[in-house]
């Protein structure tokens, strides 16, 4: 299937999509651990909705007209704040964006202080991104209002997992015996992890590959512990690779290597680095995903990242509809 | 409260190290056991109906954490030596780990002072560090911390990394003829962890901490015990490792004990993610689960009870470390590690004995005697000519622990809300009550 293709998708250009949202139990979005495979395609079939939006020349809708999106990112990021706002702003709610680093925080307030006062200017919901991992729990444990996790520490990123998931049956449809692989920094990484959740409903399999340094110990019992089935683990990116119809490489931060996790860049490239050559052993049809931020030339090369296989900037758009959809499911479906 | 003579009657009587078990009477005069014994009367004394009671030596901890000087916000000597009378402790050793810590002598004697003043009701030990500021660099003057009162070294809280500096230590801890209490943390591997290592810190995408990070430690120590022949007392273990070090380092007859909490003897790893009511979230990150060395597997669990009933641990130590509210509403991983442990040890404690994982002579072995062998102040016995420390125990009261209600600042505890079947109803030191509850009956 190509890029230009038309999109399955079943709203019209005049109404927003109004499935049956009565099952849908989430006052926060905190990971996919809890999402039900009915929740998770609901997610989707409005966010298809919202794609639909989003192809218009005018895209604001006024379904969450009055309400109050607020961001607290406790970490720095440019992409899902604008993600996450640029969404609200279609939906037609006000946005407040709070730095946290610029912020209080900085003088010392604690998480939930931070929290509390949002909360007491009434904003609708939180979107939350917070370098500790569980933070947005302790926030929903700690708040009557909505909150929606955009990535805490090395635990979760569910809106990215979303997308991910959302992406890939935009272009493959059903999911089932499809095989994808995330290769990278699973240590540390919060979009591995969610989209270990998220994949289980979709009778696919899901590749973790990652040099045995950034592989945690631990992930095995894990998945046996939650009888994830369709996950394995590899640390070949040749054998991991074989048959891929996805391959998402995650980003390698600098500080892995200060800290001796690997020896050196180029050991790193040699073995995990997706490029042309290594995706001549995936299936001649693969797509390649990035979660970004890229580092051109360490996880990825530049001809694949911006090559025909690549679906990285799909993901970009598709991020913005899938969070549409949680918007609109958090803050806009019925009032809590 | 204060009586000369104190007469206790129809208690059961438990003691480990005279091995008997009776109803039978104890009088207490002049802050000794003055004898033991059916229908002992006495006339003018005050008299104590302990029909249904146990009658124990009084519990002895050999690590708690008193904050006192430095972090008086956390914890002070008069208010844990409070809460430790409250959960049967009549001696408790504190750890240096204060500000300034009890690297020296004037810090030491001014810790005795406070207790001798503030906290006279309990008898409170220091333990002195092993290195100045607990910085693992240089020793102290461990002759002279000796001779102001510790009953042994510790750096708790980190261990001397350095194997040579801690080898010294030995060697002057062996002449000395006092122990060297480890805590047992290769920091290198630990380092930067929150709990322990295994799928639930996976789950929760938090840095585990190893089980190997202990057990190396526990290897060195006992490498290092043997050639200096030091008395070594591993503190707070936590791993089936280490146990099974422990273990084969007795057999080898090297002087080494150790002890182990309650809270690593009843809660595993799982209790971070899974908290007692916590409807409104599916992953608690409970920071009160937070705790060095962390929750361990279910399988070490096993091996620490195994410990218990072989005999190859010697002590249970509360490790009371209390921190405040600030300190612990917060990220996991932000948060401070410890729980505090006085008030709830004998109630979580019994929950074993209840269970039939051990039996209640090796409870209150390891919470008198074993204690009481290592400290070799004769303390931990009834005998009639000892010092008047004794506890008074229901084993079948049923409580709720609220952790609002205790006498320790602190309120860092994974067990507020459980409920409890077993309550200390007095803490007699020196023959003066230091404790009663409500349900003690004096006529």
């Amino acid at each position: 299937m190509s890029l230009s293709e038309p999109r399955p998708g079943t709203a019209t250009r005049e109404t927003l999509p109004n499935p049956s949202i009565d099952f849908w139990k989430h006052r926060h979005v905190l990971d996919l651990d809890d999402f039900s495979r009915e929740e998770t395609d609901l997610v989707f079939e409005i966010a298809e909705g919202m794609v639909e939006i989003l192809d218009r020349d005018v895209k604001k809708v006024p379904t969450l007209r009055g309400k109050t999106i607020a961001t607290m990112f406790f970490e720095p990021s440019t992409r899902t704040r604008a993600s996450f706002e640029l969404a609200a702003k279609y939906l037609g709610a006000d946005t407040i964006n709070l730095e946290a680093a610029r912020s209080s925080v900085a003088k010392g307030e604690s998480l939930i202080d931070s929290l509390r006062t949002l909360q007491a200017l009434e904003v609708n919901a939180i979107i939350m991104r917070h370098p500790c991992s569980g933070a947005p729990y302790i926030a929903a444990r700690n708040l009557d209002t909505s909150i929606i996790n955009a990535g805490d520490g090395c635990h979760a990123h569910p809106s990215q997992g979303l997308l991910d998931i959302f992406t890939m049956r935009q272009q493959l449809g059903n999911l089932k015996g499809r095989k994808a692989v995330i290769v990278g920094d699973i240590l540390h990484s919060r979009v591995a992890r969610s989209n270990i959740w998220g994949t289980r409903h979709y009778g696919m399999k899901l590749v973790l590959c990652a040099p045995p340094t950034l592989m945690p110990h631990g992930l095995p019992d894990m998945l046996e512990k939650y009888s994830l089935n369709h996950v394995t683990l590899e640390h070949d990116l040749n054998t991991a690779i074989k048959n891929a119809d996805i391959v998402m490489p995650l980003r390698l931060q600098k500080e892995r290597q200060q800290s001796g996790l690997i020896s050196s860049l180029r050991e790193y490239t040699q073995g995990y680095q997706v490029n042309a050559a290594r995706l001549a052993g995936a299936k001649p049809d693969v797509l390649v995903m990035h979660p970004g931020p890229m580092n051109e030339g360490a996880e990825i090369s530049p001809e694949v990242a911006y090559g025909t296989r690549s679906l990285i900037e799909q993901q970009v758009t598709n991020g913005l509809a899938v969070r549409m959809a949680l918007l609109y499911l958090i803050a806009g479906g019925k009032s809590r | 409260m204060k009586n000369d003579s104190l007469l206790i009657k129809n208690a059961r009587i438990i003691g480990p190290a005279a091995g008997i078990e009776e109803t039978c009477d104890i009088l207490i005069t002049g802050g000794k056991i003055s004898k033991t014994g059916k229908n002992i009367s006495a006339a003018g004394v005050t008299v104590i109906n302990a029909s249904g009671l146990i009658a124990s030596p009084g519990f002895i901890d050999l690590h708690c954490h008193l904050r006192q000087p430095g972090y008086e916000n956390k914890e002070t000597i008069a208010t844990g030596a409070r809460a430790a009378a409250c959960g049967g402790y009549t001696t408790i050793c504190c750890m240096p780990n204060t500000n300034p810590p009890l690297d020296s002598a004037a810090v030491v004697s001014h810790v005795r002072d406070i207790a001798a003043r503030e906290a006279s009701f309990i008898t409170i030990l220091p333990v002195g560090c092993i290195t100045e500021g607990r910085a693992g660099k240089e020793l102290t003057n461990m002759a002279e911390l000796a001779a102001t009162g510790c009953i042994g070294f510790s750096d708790d809280g980190s261990t001397v990394s350095n194997n040579r500096i801690m080898s010294l230590a030995m060697d002057n801890a062996a002449v000395l003829d006092l122990p060297i209490i480890d805590h047992c943390e290769d920091v290198d591997l630990s380092q930067g962890g929150h709990m322990n290592e295994g799928w639930v810190a996976v789950r929760l995408g938090l840095k585990g901490i190893p089980a190997a990070a202990e057990d190396t430690i526990v290897a060195r120590d006992i490498a290092l015990c043997e050639r200096t022949g030091a008395k070594l007392h591993l503190t707070h273990i936590s791993t089936a490792g280490s146990v099974q070090l422990v273990r084969d380092a007795k057999c080898r007859g090297l002087k080494v004990t150790c002890d182990v909490t309650p809270h690593h003897l009843t809660l595993t790893h799982e209790r971070v993610m899974n908290s007692q009511d916590d409807p409104r979230s599916s992953l608690a990150y409970d920071t009160n689960a937070r705790v060095n060395p962390p929750l361990r597997s279910p399988a070490d669990v096993e091996a620490l009870i195994r410990g218990i009933t072989d005999g190859t641990i010697d002590v249970i130590a509360t490790d009371h470390a209390p921190h405040t509210i600030e300190e612990k509403l917060c990220e996991f991983e932000n948060a401070v590690s410890g729980i505090i442990g006085f008030e709830t040890a004998f109630g979580v404690l019994m929950s074993l004995v209840h269970t039939g994982k051990i039996s209640l002579n090796a409870l209150l072995t390891c919470l008198t005697t074993g204690p009481a062998s290592i400290l070799k102040n004769g303390a931990g016995t009834l005998n009639p000519g000892a010092r008047a420390d004794l506890t008074l125990l229901d084993t079948g009261y049923e409580w709720t622990v609220d952790a609002k209600e205790f006498f320790s600042k602190g309120r860092n505890t994974p067990f507020d809300g459980c409920k409890l079947k077993g309550m200390v109803v007095a803490t007699i030191s020196g023959g003066f009550l230091a404790f009663r509850h409500n349900s003690l009956r004096i006529d």
